[in-house]
């Protein structure tokens, strides 16, 4: 797949702050691109903690991650922005007046502004520990599963005890020559629906579920031959398999940012405390992401650099414009843009 | 205050303060304690300040919650001592407490 689009404004990232920018800009009239690798909006609050409750956004009390989350879109909902789930931004360089954005999914843009709200770094699959795994990646050993034909014939080995190890042994096990499950202990805190097929699969004898945790890889080359499990007695197991799935979470990687040519300092991104703009002209960086002195991670800061940005952005887009500081409570003109006028 | 040990991959230990009623996690990282990285600042979803309580210890400190126990999945080279330090609330009774912290949190 390969799309093109042309637009004025792309957010990096879809947590608070990168929402929230949706709306400061939105009352400026900036349509924007939201680009986030997670499957859905809300990042650290609605991956990391969703249910856990929050309690210094001014004038909410106590709002849960996925509250406020929610609440960020409804509030957006007026702007209209274009959400792009599932992606990654690989490479960003500058080009005439703008800059072009490439993502992993294959998706161009051609943008006058760039707006950085990764929050922590993009969350990326956690990588076990298992001396010269590395030599395995790509051929032998994969954190994700892109087309389950490449797994045709195989002697897959999941490990995990969540949903993706789960969802990824049902939907394997027919494709797969032989699939073992793999899990540190018996108990699975998958969906109890899945934990049930599975049980009945390995009683069947149509997968081996082995209970343990990987301790050595053998093979050559990058080609997987098979695993020693350490067992929760202390033995040791031996599972031939050519091809190993590991399913341990996300963590926050700073990933593809730090080759963009920005200044970083510490993985983190100077910026001014004006216009909240980068090293490079015309790229912002505001939320965790961003540093400065006397700067907190805090989302009511990134709320506020998200306004600031936003003025210095419109400026930058259209450096003619003239632009009027107005109030949402008395702005005919902001009303209107809200949809309450 | 009661004193909590951090003793590295490499053995080298570090003694701090933690107040009553924190948690170890907030100790290390109020201190800079190498090898805890606790992304998720204490909520119990990330399972990157995995520590392994010294043997002296378990039976002090306790084992973990089912919540915490699902969490550890996320982490590595689990093994029976093995707690998140963000779940390990300090009390006077932990005063010395030794944990170990695993080379790599992912």
């Amino acid at each position: 797949m390969s799309e093109s689009i042309k637009t004025d404004v792309v957010i990096v990232g879809a947590g608070p702050v990168g929402l929230f920018a949706v709306f400061e800009l939105g009352l400026l009239d900036i349509r924007a691109h939201v680009i986030d690798i997670l499957d859905k909006p809300g990042g650290q609050c609605a991956e990391l903690y969703p249910e856990k409750p929050i309690y210094d956004i001014p004038g909410l009390p106590v709002v849960t991650g996925q509250e406020l989350t929610d609440n960020l879109l409804q509030q957006v909902a007026p702007f209209q922005p274009t959400f792009h789930y599932n992606e990654m931004v690989e490479e960003l360089r500058r080009e005439d007046d703008g800059f072009v954005l490439r993502t992993n999914g294959g998706i161009t843009f051609h943008t006058k502004v760039v707006v950085i709200a990764a929050g922590g770094g993009s969350f990326q699959p956690k990588k076990p520990p298992i001396a010269g795994i590395e030599d395995y990646e790509s051929r032998s050993v994969f954190y994700a599963v892109r087309k389950m034909e490449a797994f045709r014939g195989r002697h897959v080995l999941i490990v995990g005890g969540g949903d993706s190890a789960l969802d990824w042994t049902l939907n394997l096990q027919p494709v797969a020559e032989r699939v073992t499950l793999l899990h540190r202990r018996d108990d699975f805190r998958a969906a109890p629906d899945s934990v049930h097929k599975m049980r009945a699969l390995a009683e069947l004898g149509a997968i081996d579920l082995v209970i343990g945790q990987v301790a050595e890889l053998k093979g050559t080359d990058g080609a997987l031959e098979g695993v020693t499990v350490k067992t929760s007695d202390g033995g040791e197991k031996a599972i031939a398999c050519d091809a190993m799935l590991p399913f341990f979470g996300l963590t926050m990687k700073l990933g593809p940012l730090a080759n963009w040519g920005i200044h970083l300092e510490q993985n983190l991104i100077p910026v001014d405390t004006e216009r909240f703009e980068t090293s490079e002209p015309g790229i912002y960086a505001i939320g965790d992401i961003n540093t400065y002195p006397g700067k907190l991670k805090l989302i009511l800061s990134g709320f506020h650099e998200a306004a600031l940005m936003a003025q210095a952005a419109a400026r930058h887009i259209n450096p003619e414009r003239r632009i009027v500081f107005q109030y949402t409570t008395s702005s005919t003109s902001l009303q209107k843009k809200l949809g309450v006028g | 205050m009661p004193q909590i040990k951090f003793s590295d991959s490499t053995g080298q230990v570090r003694s701090v303060e933690a107040d009553v009623g924190s948690t170890v996690m907030e100790a290390a990282i109020r201190n800079a304690i190498p090898e805890i990285e606790a992304e998720c600042g204490g909520a119990c979803s990330c399972a990157t300040c995995h520590v392994y309580v010294d043997e002296a210890w378990t039976e002090q400190v306790g084992g973990p919650s089912p919540m915490e126990e699902d969490m550890l999945d996320f982490a590595f080279e689990v093994k029976p001592t093995s707690r998140l330090s963000c779940q390990i609330k300090v009390t006077p009774a932990l005063d010395g407490l030794l944990v170990h912290t695993p080379s790599r949190q992912g």
